[in-house]
């Protein structure tokens, strides 16, 4: 998984098809890099993904839990309206920025 | 009402297969020539209710996932994904939006997801006997969504 960090802020770009199977390994290298470099701002750039379930939802919300947990925050960018219609499920549009559009910060 | 195509298979419940399990579902569905978003709810579908069979219903071992699935004339597609599995103690209560009984990363919107992507989610659970999920959904197809 490709990743860019500027500063304080961390993008990752998501790819393929996000299910429980391969929820696990993106979790991982997530973490992994969040926990050495603490971003003020994760950036999840979801452009390349192919599929998505309710566990990419899952995904979404441990990874807002754990950078909230040190006051950063989460963006999930350039959904395709397949992740879009199954984020909005979450309601996690209400405590953090989920746009189906890309934009730098 | 007579299916104009069936198809049954049955699984091990390993994590690998959800992917596969998906495919399978949506390239019988594409009998029915559907839209891309038709499909695209088809395979989030039967990918949540394949997940919840390995998750939940084994959570500690292998066992068998049946799916049996039909397509008909009025452009009906319909899927069964069955488990012998733990079974679930209050079907009602398991699907309500962002209910889920494990921790960790589960959203618990498997269900609502199913719900709200096809017509029909109907639900038969025994504990210690299994669940049998059955989805139903309406292929318009392209040729409606075109005019
Ligand atoms: N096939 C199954 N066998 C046993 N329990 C199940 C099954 N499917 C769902 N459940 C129960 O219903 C709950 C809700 O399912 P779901 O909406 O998919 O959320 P999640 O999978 O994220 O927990 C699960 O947490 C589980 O307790
Ligand atoms: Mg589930």
């Amino acid at each position: 998984m490709e990743m860019i960090t500027s500063g304080k802020c961390m993008t990752f770009f998501l790819s393929g098809e996000i299910d429980h199977h391969n929820a696990a390994s993106i979790r991982k290298v997530i973490d992994e890099e969040t926990d050495k470099l603490m971003p003020q701002v994760l950036v999840l750039d979801f452009s390349g993904v192919t599929f998505m379930d309710s566990s990419g939802v899952g995904l979404v919300m441990g990874r807002y839990r754990n950078v909230s947990a040190h006051g950063g925050r989460l963006e999930a960018v350039n959904l395709p309206p397949w992740c879009y219609k199954i984020m909005k499920m979450s309601g996690l549009e209400k405590i953090a920025r989920i746009r189906m559009t890309g934009g730098k910060q | 009402m007579k299916p104009i195509n069936r198809f049954t298979m049955t699984f091990d419940s390993r994590s690998a297969n959800e992917g596969f399990a998906r495919l399978v579902a949506s390239g019988f569905a594409a009998l029915l020539d559907p839209t891309v978003e038709e499909l695209c709810d088809i395979k989030t579908a039967v990918s949540e209710a394949v997940t919840n069979c390995i998750v939940h219903a084994y959570p500690d071992g292998v066992g068998n996932i049946y799916i049996s699935a039909a397509i008909y004339e009025s452009g009906l597609f319909k899927i069964k994904i069955r488990d012998r599995g733990c079974g679930i103690e209050d079907v009602e209560k398991a699907k309500e939006p962002l209910y889920s009984s494990l921790g960790g990363e589960r959203a618990g919107l498997g269900f609502a997801v199913m719900e709200s992507f096809c017509d029909k989610l109907s639900v038969r659970s025994t504990l210690g006997k299994g669940t049998c999920v059955t989805l139903d959904k309406y292929i318009k197809g392209k040729a409606l969504a075109d005019r």
